[in-house]
């Protein structure tokens, strides 16, 4: 009973390996008995961090030329589940990367995925997985009904990461197999968009506005605001699909999930499809014209008001502080 | 150029929908409406094909009770027919099930590239892009801000944590579109009434030669074992600006530490 082995779907950048990557890792040695790391690239970097976190292998996929790393990841894990070196369950994280490997890998070896997992149990020789829907209003609990490979998408944020003291993971090379037409998508330059503060999903303020805005000018508040309190600024769906700011930025069902110290939403209805991004937050300050606005449901301090007379004051007092 | 748009018809998220106790499904009794997050993916395709000099964008969608309102929707944006498949099988179908079945009907039409949303609004698994690309042996680039197409490859921006990488794809390939990166038209009174007479062409399982045990119910392969209503979070002080609402959310912030 139990389960034998997980493969984490690594990622790491210049800085290191990713939060996420670093979350399921501490999870899943807690689910299984062996905990090993499946990514792209060269891994000594991070062999230490990820195995302090409770990986022993980490298995490295050759990178080619930046070919994007759904395709080449799901094919190679596909070669190990054929030789019956491959895992019993998959965990990536539901980012750019780890979406993208997850369905590739899912259609590649014809295995369902869930997705959306916010926390797993081990339940006999299965895993199940909770997820939210409706907003969060609701819990599920749900798991595959026969055997072979389980494939989870988790949200991060969903466990703290936390050292095993577990000594430098061992590397080991992993062969892709045929890739097909699969592998031609390549990246041909990288471009980063300076932001001066935290990362959205690391703040710890995180100041959020919505269409009670009005205008897109008028988000230069929101991100003014968030700098004053060294936070990250961020932004309702409604923001996003009329194109005032990218889709990074997004809090919500459909974007990203935040658990900041305090969130500040502003001029931010709380549509079931945004709090389900935020309402884990410690602390809840919400500004809004509308008394029956959903987000005062949840909000710590409420504010009603306007947010184009409230949030110039605000700045203006914050900036007579220096 | 031929652009298929994937798009899905999903209940009006204004309405929040439920479970059916029974069943364990969403409860899909409701009317519905194109999914405003593939409006993004229609538009995308129609300015490619404007700016290609030619060809048409096709939508390509699975739904239950041969539902094609949304689908209208969509054919009065600019889209010049569609395909919609529909059966009782299909009930239960998750993301890889769907992906089968989209990806059949979209070897049909053989289009140069194949547009997405990045997720649904109502499933939002965001798996379903590159599970069809993975089926149909194709390349995919995901979260895509911006598209170029010349001689057969496309350029693409694509959206990541710290700003966006340019990626090149030759075609065919499957792109999916974050929302926002352009504005959907909205449709024409003309566009409208042409949209009633637009060719609709309906499939089954049968007709797409897929084996009904895997996809729905059965091929999910997965269940829901348990439901639960999430611990509620408490309302806390609610006060109504009187000009100096300013003055409180600064003692908050400052009860906590985090200036």
């Amino acid at each position: 009973m139990g389960i034998s082995k997980i493969w984490v779907f690594g990622e790491a950048n210049e800085a290191g390996a990713s939060a996420g990557t670093l979350e399921l890792l501490t999870k899943a040695r807690t689910l299984a008995d062996t905990v090993e790391v499946v990514m792209v690239g060269d891994a000594s970097a991070v062999a230490g961090d990820l195995g302090a976190h409770g990986a022993t292998v980490i298995h490295t996929i050759a990178d080619a030329n930046g070919a994007l790393p759904g395709a080449r990841v799901a094919s190679a894990i596909a070669g190990a589940l054929e030789a019956g070196t491959g895992p019993d369950v998959l965990l990536a994280t539901t980012s750019y990367d780890g979406r993208d490997v997850a369905g590739r890998l899912s259609a590649k070896v014809d295995r369902p995925v869930l997705t959306n997992v916010v926390d797993l149990v081990v339940d006999g020789d299965r895993l199940l997985c909770s997820e939210p829907v409706f907003g969060g209003t609701t819990d599920v609990m749900a798991g595959f009904t026969d055997d072979g490979l389980a494939i989870f998408l988790v949200r991060p944020k969903s466990f703290a990461a936390e050292e095993s003291g577990g000594a430098p993971a061992a590397v080991s090379e992993l062969v892709v197999g045929d890739l097909g037409n699969t592998d031609a998508a390549v990246v041909k330059d990288r471009f980063v968009e300076e932001t001066s503060g935290p990362k959205l999903d690391e703040a710890a303020v995180v100041v959020s506005g919505g269409r009670g805005l009005g205008e897109a000018e008028k988000y230069e508040m929101i991100e003014t605001l968030a700098g004053l309190v060294r936070g990250a600024p961020g932004a309702s769906r409604a923001v996003v699909d009329a194109g005032w700011v990218p889709y990074s930025y997004q809090v919500g069902q459909t974007g990203k999930v935040v658990k900041p110290t305090v969130y500040v939403a502003c001029g931010i209805s709380g549509a079931t499809q945004h709090l389900v991004g935020m309402k884990g937050s410690a602390n809840i300050i919400a500004i809004n014209k509308d008394e029956e606005a959903p987000i005062f449901g949840i909000a710590d301090l409420g504010i009603v008001g306007d947010v184009h007379k409230v949030l110039p004051k605000l700045i203006e007092a914050l900036q007579a502080r220096g | 150029m031929n652009v298929v748009a994937c798009v899905k018809q999903i209940p009006d998220p204004a309405d929040p929908g439920a479970l059916d106790p029974e069943t364990k499904t969403l409860k899909r009794d409701v009317k519905l409406i194109l999914d405003e997050s593939d409006s993004y993916g229609v538009e995308m395709g129609l300015q490619l094909v404007d700016a290609a000099g030619g060809g048409e964008v096709k939508l390509v969608s699975m739904a239950p009770n041969n539902e094609m309102s949304g689908l209208r929707t969509a054919l009065a944006m600019g889209a010049e027919s569609a395909v919609l498949v529909s059966d009782e099988a299909l009930a239960g179908s998750d993301s890889l099930s769907t992906a089968k079945v989209l990806a059949a009907v979209i070897a049909r039409c053989e289009p140069d590239l194949i547009l997405t949303a990045t997720e649904s609004s109502d499933g939002y698994t965001g798996t379903v892009p590159v599970q069809i690309a993975e089926l149909m042996d194709l390349p995919s680039v995901t979260f895509g801000k911006e598209i170029e197409v010349a001689d057969g490859v496309a350029t693409v921006k694509r959206q990541t944590e710290a700003g966006f990488d340019q990626v090149e794809c030759p075609l065919p390939a499957v792109v999916s579109v974050t929302a926002g990166v352009v504005e959907p038209r909205y449709p024409s009174f003309k566009g409208i009434m042409a949209a009633k007479n637009k060719p609709v062409e309906e499939l089954d399982l049968a007709g797409l030669g897929i084996d009904p045990a895997t996809v729905g119910w059965v091929g999910a392969r997965q269940e829901i074992t348990a439901i639960a209503e999430a611990p509620a979070r408490e309302a806390g002080e609610v006060i109504v600006d009187e000009g100096d609402a300013h003055e409180r959310i600064l003692a908050f912030l400052d009860d906590l530490k985090v200036l």
